[in-house]
């Protein structure tokens, strides 16, 4: 039951932070919206019985990605679309903010105390047993994927270099 | 990972390591002289071909079951290296005359190759996810090849939006799925299916129209057609023609594997949705086609309401069904590249592309042997014998009628009545008004010889059909369920 309540509290954060990252007409706000949902998502892993795939989760999403989407964006001096943001507005979407943020750090508490009730730890919680199914099981994916990211590696390159001529 | 998986997927393994090879390769192949790099990647293609009938009769799965190899996937990675080899014929010269000289167009092109192979291969809808990604992300950047025009610029933007939100309904229906009966394999899912029905079924029929709405997207079926129209006329002819044929080829490949094989269970759920988008596709590409003054944008059209007639055979479903579409998807993919190899041969000098209708009058007197190819493939199209579109509606009407669909076989005869408003105008313009367009065509041996392999292929497969649908039926027989 408490695991339901915590559930609908944290689809309720992520549903409003991907409107926000929608609606809010600074760039930056809607990174930040953006890293709230990855952060939710963080904890629905957490809630899985997956601490490892929430932690990738933090470092690579929320973290390394973000990052650079941020830097990109005060690079390019993109903050703000025009038709500039009212105060009241702002503050409406800083309150969303720290309510989102609020009831995050709550749920992360309440995932990792109810996970130290000794529940076995599945495949997912394991490092080394994603490995083995990274390269056994999932091994054609895997390689697909990296083909994958070689194409849009390449594609990106494509479409922003200059021609020489 | 042993050879004998490795072997399961050995086509699309080949485009897409001959594609990282070529990137290297063109490295050291200096500017203005990039000819080198598409013959290079022709011999790829052509080794992707040469695998086909070395590996028919197999029938295996690889990779824990993630791939099959099968005479159906074969079949596929055939006709798509086919349509593949044509198309690099085409771009030879096209690219050079429009300045787009950046050598990566074909490795790009090879990895797209390799995904819409392997949608042909995927018994898993993790790999029909990625499959759709590795062939649409290459896509996006063909698109925008030839920037910085604008239009060109437009079509890869517009197609890069509305494909990554066709993907995220794509990812969000196999999610559903995985929820509600617990597995992704298309084989696992069949067992699951046959037994009594998941308590969770909403979840199941949602998730299963989110996936036919993501691949609908991609075979531009209405109403998800919308991006349709603004992407093929932006983008550079060549990769127009690749993606008309091989694009909806390579997506129904993946749209029968999953719904005739792996979800035939379901077919009572799904197959009225699917003979609705087929009556729709029909109805809008047929219709809005007559309005159209440009022949790039009309063949945009004609593209949906193809895709409407192979929906109707997706809809008859069973082996008649499949049989029939893959047919059709052969012999619609042989006759768009007739018709585009003309549009090319006819932008062929550096003015820019113009495909309005009027550009045609007069050609039948001007150059009758790209007349005579463009008549044939508008024949083909509205399906008059002896061309491969007679046979290909003829076997879809069959199993529409065979699955008791009547009433969608009356609409693909009356939208295709509707049809011939537009493809009888083409060949009118051709041969009985003079025209002002004078503008010279550059011979071009091998675009002439692309245009002709189609058209003798088009009306070959419609003179003698049987060999190819005995093909398709070994290849069907021998599919892994």
């Amino acid at each position: 039951m408490n695991e339901l309540l915590v559930y609908i509290l944290l689809g309720a954060v992520s549903v409003v932070a991907a409107l926000g990252l929608l609606f809010s007409r600074n760039a930056i706000y809607a990174a930040l919206f953006l890293v709230l949902n990855f952060g939710v998502a963080a904890v629905f892993y957490l809630l899985m019985n997956a601490p490892f795939l929430a932690v990738i989760q933090i470092s690579v999403y929320a973290g390394a990605i973000m990052v650079l989407f941020v830097f990109v964006i005060m690079l390019l001096g993109a903050e703000q679309l025009p038709a500039a943001d009212t105060g009241v507005r702002i503050k409406a979407s800083r309150f969303v903010i720290i309510a989102g943020v609020a009831v995050l750090v709550a749920s992360v508490m309440y995932a990792l105390l109810t996970q130290s009730s000794g529940e076995a730890a599945t495949y997912a919680s394991d490092p080394a047993a994603i490995g083995v199914m990274l390269y056994t099981q999932y091994a054609f994916p895997f390689e697909a994927v990296s083909v994958l990211l070689l194409a849009a590696m390449v594609g990106a390159v494509v479409l922003t270099t200059r021609d020489a001529k | 990972m042993a050879i004998k998986d490795l072997l399961t997927v050995t086509a699309p393994a080949i485009c897409a390591v001959g594609g990282t090879l070529l990137l290297l390769l063109d490295l050291a192949i200096p500017r203005g002289s990039k000819s080198t790099t598409a013959w290079a990647a022709f011999a790829v293609i052509l080794l992707a071909l040469a695998s086909v009938p070395a590996q028919w009769g197999v029938s295996t799965s690889g990779f824990a079951g993630m791939v099959a190899a099968d005479g159906y996937s074969l079949f596929v990675d055939g006709l798509l290296a086919v349509i593949a080899a044509l198309t690099v014929l085409l771009t030879l010269r096209y690219n050079e005359a429009r300045g787009i000289m950046r050598g990566e167009f074909y490795p790009l092109m090879l990895f797209a190759l390799s995904g819409m192979m392997l949608m042909g291969h995927a018994t898993n809808l993790i790999i029909v996810f990625i499959a759709v990604e590795l062939l649409s992300i290459p896509l996006y950047v063909l698109c925008g090849f030839a920037r910085p025009r604008v239009d060109s610029e437009e079509s890869a933007l517009k197609y890069f939006l509305l494909g990554a939100f066709a993907s995220g309904f794509l990812v969000y229906g196999i999610a559903l799925i995985y929820g509600a009966a617990g597995t992704v394999s298309l084989t696992e899912l069949t067992a699951a299916l046959s037994g009594p029905k998941p308590a969770d079924s909403a979840l199941l029929y949602a998730g299963v129209a989110l996936v036919l709405v993501g691949l609908g997207f991609k075979v531009a079926a209405a109403p998800f057609h919308m991006w349709t129209p603004d992407v093929y006329e932006g983008a550079p002819t060549t990769v127009t023609a690749f993606m008309a044929s091989a694009t909806k080829a390579a997506g129904f490949a993946a749209i029968l594997r999953i719904f005739l094989f792996g979800l035939a269970p379901l077919m009572e759920t799904w197959q009225a949705p699917i003979a609705v988008l087929a009556l729709l596709s029909m109805i809008v590409g047929n219709v809005v086609a007559l309005a159209q003054t440009n022949l790039k944008r009309m063949l945009a059209y004609s593209s949906i309401a193809h895709a409407g007639y192979v929906l109707t055979g997706v809809a008859a479903g069973g082996d008649a069904g499949a049989s029939a579409v893959l047919f059709y998807l052969a012999s619609y993919a042989l006759t768009s590249l007739a018709a585009f190899a003309v549009m090319i041969a006819l932008n062929s000098g550096e003015a820019d592309e113009n495909h309005s209708l009027d550009t045609y009058a007069g050609l039948g007197r001007r150059k009758p042997l790209l007349a005579f190819v463009l008549a044939v493939s508008m024949l083909s199209l509205l399906g008059i014998p002896p061309t491969a579109g007679f046979f290909g509606k003829y076997f879809l009407i069959s199993a529409a009628i065979g699955s008791g669909l009547t009433w969608l076989a009356i609409a693909l005869v009356i939208t295709s009545v509707i049809s011939a408003g537009f493809y009888l105008r083409v060949i009118m313009t051709m041969y009985m008004r003079d025209g002002k367009n004078e503008a010279p065509i550059a011979g071009n041996w091998p675009r002439a010889f692309a245009a002709l392999t189609a058209t003798v292929a088009t009306l070959g497969i419609g003179i003698l059909a049987s060999p190819i649908v005995e093909l398709i039926n070994t290849g069907i027989k021998s599919i892994v369920r």
